[in-house]
């Protein structure tokens, strides 16, 4: 039986930091030196052990695996790597119509000391945050905002970044009511007007419609962990075999791994992560993101502003023709 | 055909023979009936003017995905179709337009790779013909089955009315029994015009996810044309008798410099 969640499935890993965590709470505190060794070796044991189980455990992720890692929650989340990325992020907020979505944030940033513009969806870390922005599923006000600032990165010649970690986008009533779908549909179309650089980047959850509208990159990067699918697995599940707790089968069967995406040439890029995944050290997580982003940026800013353009919207006609 | 057919709007049961000539709209409560493609095309362009293309583009199976083959294979069969849309050239009263009709009994009209790819060149065509476009869409969203390469028919479709946008080729689309989720999110919603059948179901989510989501109260014509007619988000809700004439002086006005020239 698969684990149902990143904890189960994490669950020796856990234990093991857990034991970590309290053997380092009482060498701060022993006075006795032979006893201290004595903890110091075991915390080095249990650091081997974490070792190995990462060894094995992420050598070979099944794709609910990843679905677990990508959205576990101590992966880093869009603020995390904008962040460790760039510096000097101004948040902007709101759509001018209704209101401010806190399911996207975005902003202008450096990169290297030049100015980009930086959106994402932002998934919250406790009961408070994630409530607030929704579990990153955005409303029409988010793609609206996003609309918004990438209509200033093309006044004002910022390449455009873009982070997509998102389950979905909002299915409620209130979201249907003011054109979830509609938003999604314009943001797409917007991308393609946009004569700077478009780089995205999927982190974490590439949900369908939700991750797509802000997803229409030059380069559209993909996390070696994050998983990118036109359905959750659960749903997919849930519609052909009526059974939402089969999901791992249909995250078989729906290749939406970052691997499946890149040798289907759907995605550019598969950016690696640190071992153990992103979580393990976000740091050197962003700084791999970080390198990738200069790298493609630089290609990118090659090219004049209607060719960056025209290359986007040739992309995406010709994406998936088979044979 | 079976000689009854009863209406799922009211529960009368009507002659099939009147039903099908009223072009499958109840003659008692008015529900109209989802319309097959090739029906739709000829109550709605001038008689014989059609002229099918792409008729040859087909899905492949590129997932690999559990008995994708076998259910394509049935809707083949069942319908006679390489797949759910029929695209091509018409006219209406003279004037032509690049077209593109769903089916939605063919896998629920869903949108893969092959229907992304003919909608993308029925948009390109009235770009390259310099006339209008015209989309009658009936599905229940992307197609499951091919994964990730459904999903980038969004783009894809995009792109496309992205051209006709910059080309100044005007876009119609009309949103039928039930217009949803990764179409809607794609070509549908963003036509120059958008007309719509009564009652027909148009949402980005499924009905069920949705009612599960919201805390608010559900309207009772929640996810409907007359839903999302208030909602600002569509232009003109048109009987299916009237939809031939409305697009008929739609293409007229629009099209106006496309027929000048």
């Amino acid at each position: 039986m698969p684990a149902k969640t990143w904890k189960e499935w994490e669950a020796p890993l856990l234990e093991l930091e857990e034991g970590i965590a309290k053997l380092k709470a009482l060498i701060a505190k022993e006075q006795d030196e032979d006893r201290r060794e004595e903890f110091i070796a075991k915390v080095s044991e249990y650091e081997a052990g974490i070792d190995r189980y990462i060894a094995t455990m992420y050598s070979h992720l099944s794709p609910w695996e990843k679905v677990l890692v990508a959205r576990s929650e101590r992966r880093p989340y869009t603020l995390d790597y904008v962040s460790a990325i760039f510096t000097q992020f101004t948040e902007l907020a709101g759509d001018r119509h209704f209101g401010n979505d806190e399911a996207i944030v975005g902003g202008p940033a450096f990169l290297d000391g030049k100015p980009v513009m930086v959106i994402g969806h932002q998934k919250g870390r406790n009961i408070q945050e994630r409530q607030r922005r929704n579990f990153a599923m955005s409303k029409p006000e988010g793609y609206r905002k996003a609309m918004r600032l990438m209509d200033m990165a093309n006044r004002f010649g910022l390449p455009v970044i873009t982070f997509v970690d998102t389950p979905a986008a909002d299915p409620g009533v209130d979201a249907e009511s003011r054109g979830i779908a509609e938003s999604i549909a314009s943001s797409i179309l917007r991308m393609f007007e946009l004569e700077v650089p478009v780089i995205s980047a999927i982190i974490g959850e590439g949900g369908s419609g939700g991750a797509i509208g802000i997803a229409v990159g030059n380069v559209v990067l993909m996390q070696e962990h994050a998983i990118y699918s036109v359905i959750p697995p659960e749903g997919c599940a849930a519609i052909l075999w009526r059974m939402p707790e089969r999901g791992p089968e249909a995250a078989e069967a729906l290749k939406l791994t970052a691997e499946s995406a890149y040798q289907f040439k759907l995605i550019d890029e598969i950016v690696q992560e640190p071992k153990g995944g992103a979580h393990r050290n976000p740091l050197e997580a962003a700084l791999l993101l970080k390198k990738s982003i200069q790298k493609n940026l630089d290609a990118l800013l090659k090219m004049s502003p209607s060719d960056l353009k025209a290359h986007r919207s040739r992309k995406y006609r010709e994406i998936g023709l088979i044979g | 055909m079976e000689a009854f057919t009863k209406c799922s709007g009211c529960g009368k049961i009507l002659y099939s023979v009147e039903f099908e000539q009223n072009d499958r709209v109840c003659l008692h409560c008015g529900k109209h009936h989802r319309l097959g493609a090739r029906r739709r095309i000829e109550i709605t362009f001038d008689p014989g003017s059609f002229e099918e293309h792409d008729a040859d583009v087909a899905s492949s199976d590129p997932l690999c995905f559990p008995q994708y083959k076998e259910k394509y294979e049935s809707a083949m069969a069942k319908t006679g179709m390489k797949e759910g849309v029929l695209s091509g050239v018409a006219s209406i009263d003279g004037n032509e337009a690049s077209v593109a009709v769903a089916d939605f009994s063919f896998m629920g009209g869903s949108m893969g790779n092959a229907v992304g790819e003919k909608i993308a060149r029925t948009l390109d065509r009235a770009c390259q013909l310099r006339i209008p476009c015209i989309v009658f869409c009936s599905s229940g969203g992307a197609r499951m089955q091919e994964g990730l390469f459904s999903l980038m028919t969004l783009p894809k479709t995009t792109a496309s009315v992205h051209r006709c946008r910059e080309s100044g080729i005007p876009y119609i689309s009309v949103f039928t029994d039930p217009t949803m989720a990764g179409v809607l999110a794609s070509y549908a919603s963003i036509a120059d015009v958008i007309l719509a059948e009564p009652g027909a179901m148009v949402g980005f989510a499924g009905m069920r996810v949705s009612k599960q989501a919201g805390v608010s109260k559900v309207p009772d014509d929640f996810q409907t044309s007359e839903f999302a007619f208030r909602s600002g988000m569509i232009d003109k809700i048109v009987h299916r008798k009237e939809i031939r004439p409305v697009l008929s002086v739609l293409l007229k006005s629009l099209g106006a410099k496309c027929y000048a020239g």
